[in-house]
């Protein structure tokens, strides 16, 4: 019960501030506070296949390249930006079904690894592809009539609700049969087979909607910069830091992905900045010091302090 | 009995010219059984004999050749969770439980995947029922990785029972059990079968095989080489030979004669 009221309250805190925030700040905090966002909701989406179903996933940079892709070509062709963002989510889904079929055959590092490499094939396919893509050159986005407050405003909602939509998704799945079923899998693969679970489906499942998540995120990025190249939306750090984020708050939980990317955002916005030149090897010490002091997350560091 | 195994009801479990290879290994050769309604069929043999890939053959974790008919209908070929939902549910020698969640949640698990259960509350609710049929009610919250031995081999059987099976295979269950605790396993195991569930156990304990089963098949090199009754198959010439050794064979018979 107290359970309930402490996601109440925090749902009903986090659109509060997120309404004042709207109409509060100005356009380079808006700008902040769309990064925050697009970055809850790829981690919220990362934790679905990779937390809870416990499938170490490096497919974000891949899905959030195609959803960004998919959404500004369509946009390009003058489907208007709602419409294209759903289709950023859509195409990134199928792509994930279709993967998936294949990769979720793999197990631990050797997923990790195959995921890993469909980012690299769809952002080669993308860079050679020119008549689609526009190749290196990347693709230009109609710019929007709109004075500069009113597009940080419209972007800040945009990501914002799409992190809402990631953490309500998370939710319902966590406490559904599918959400169970990414458990056992994640607990004993082999054994939910034997007791009649079609672990091919869930997983795939799983995969589809953080797929969808990440290639809204993208598509939502796209329109909000105008401009898009290969390198920028295909980037491996893009897979990297939602992982990061997930396990910081405490991978597969619901709560510890969106915690995660609050304090990753705060800590990249603060230090990261001060260490431009050598912000990967900042990065490399994150990863080993979660690894060593924080291998259940923040949510969890109490309960394991006890255990022990 | 009798004559409705020569009758015209068909075997629930019907395995024609079975084999399974492995490289240039025959684990499992040319093997033919049939399992009827009821029945407690014990399948013993040698370390390395291929009972543990029969089950593994009839559950579909792994490839094998020949025909197998379950209930009449063909399930050569299928996917393990094809299988358990037709109403096969195995448990492993090493128990195989979802080991950070609770009892209850892994119980659950079996009634859920399987159909048994039409939802997830759905599900928790039968798995307490089969907890306290198992003697595992006071363990239901605890997570299965902190459960004794004999309490996780007893989830393997709740979390194969959750799921309604018609046939139960169980691979081993009572090994490293005291002996208190194997009594208590024979029982659930008379139990599940007085409900017309056929089931199939490995077994080591001659004790266990010949005071349970109604039959007992023989593996030898993955080779059926005795199938009948316990007496006649623990008498038979073979299989002492093969697995049980000429001297538990003398003691049997000096058990027999006083």
């Amino acid at each position: 019960m107290t359970e309930r009221r402490a996601i109440t309250g925090s749902w009903i805190a986090a659109i509060a501030i997120s309404v004042a925030f709207f109409f509060a700040a100005d356009a380079y905090a808006l700008r902040l506070g769309t990064l925050l966002a697009m970055y809850v909701a790829l981690a919220s989406g990362w934790n679905i296949i990779g937390g809870m179903a416990g499938y170490p996933s490096f497919a974000t940079a891949a899905f959030f390249g195609l959803g960004a892709y998919a959404g500004a070509l369509v946009q390009q062709k003058g489907v208007p930006m709602p419409l294209a963002w759903a289709f950023g989510a859509l195409v990134p889904a199928v792509a994930a079904l279709a993967i998936g079929w294949v990769v979720l055959r793999l197990r631990g590092h050797y997923f990790a690894i195959a995921s890993f490499a469909v980012a690299i094939v769809l952002r080669e396919l993308t860079t050679n592809w020119t008549s689609l893509t526009g190749g290196g050159m990347g693709v230009n986005l109609p710019v929007l009539q709109i004075s500069v407050i009113e597009q940080a405003r419209l972007f800040f909602a945009a990501q914002t609700t799409l992190a809402a939509i990631a953490a309500a998704i998370s939710a319902l799945v966590a406490y559904s049969s599918l959400g169970f079923a990414l458990t056992c899998i994640r607990q004993n693969e082999t054994a939910a087979g034997m007791l009649g679970l079609d672990a091919r489906r869930a997983k795939a499942a799983a995969f589809a909607l953080s797929a969808a998540l990440a290639g809204a995120a993208g598509a939502i990025y796209a329109s909000s910069i105008f401009y898009i190249d290969p390198g920028d939306v295909f980037d491996v750090l893009i897979a990297v830091k939602p992982i990061l984020m997930a396990m910081l708050g405490g991978a597969g939980t619901v709560a510890g992905p969106v915690l995660g990317a609050a304090v990753f955002f705060g800590f990249e916005q603060t230090v990261w900045a001060h260490f431009l030149s050598i912000h990967s090897g900042v990065l490399g010490v994150l990863v080993v010091a979660l690894a060593l002091f924080l291998p259940r997350g923040l949510l969890r560091w109490k309960r394991a302090g006890k255990a022990a | 009995m009798e004559t409705r195994r020569e009758g015209r009801v068909s075997a629930l479990l019907e395995v024609q010219g079975v084999s399974v290879r492995f490289g240039g290994l025959a684990a499992l050769d040319d093997v033919s059984l049939k399992a009827e309604q009821g029945e407690i069929l014990g399948l013993i043999g040698p370390n390395g004999a291929g009972k543990t890939t029969f089950i593994n053959a009839v559950s579909g974790a792994v490839k094998a050749r020949g025909s197998m008919r379950f209930d009449g209908s063909s399930i050569a070929g299928l996917r393990p969770h094809q299988v358990a939902r037709l109403g096969i549910a195995r448990t492993y020698q090493m128990v195989q439980p979802f080991p950070e969640m609770s009892a209850l949640d892994n119980v659950a698990a079996g009634a859920l995947f399987s159909g048994a259960a039409s939802s997830l509350p759905d599900a928790r609710k039968r798995a307490e029922a089969v907890l306290e049929r198992v003697g595992l009610a006071q363990q239901a919250r605890r997570p299965a990785d902190e459960l004794t031995l004999a309490q996780r081999k007893r989830l393997e059987v709740a979390k194969g029972l959750a799921s309604r099976p018609r046939m139960l295979l169980l691979d081993e269950v009572n090994a490293g059990l005291s002996g208190p605790e194997i009594d208590d396993a024979l029982r659930l195991i008379r139990s599940i079968a007085a409900e017309g569930v056929v089931v199939l156990l490995v077994e080591h304990l001659m004790r266990v095989v010949s005071s349970l089963c109604d039959r007992v098949i023989v593996l030898h090199h993955g080779r059926l080489i005795a199938n009948g009754d316990p007496a006649s198959v623990l008498a038979d010439e073979a299989v002492i030979e093969a697995y049980l050794g000429r001297r538990y064979a003398e003691r049997a018979a000096a058990r027999g004669r006083a």
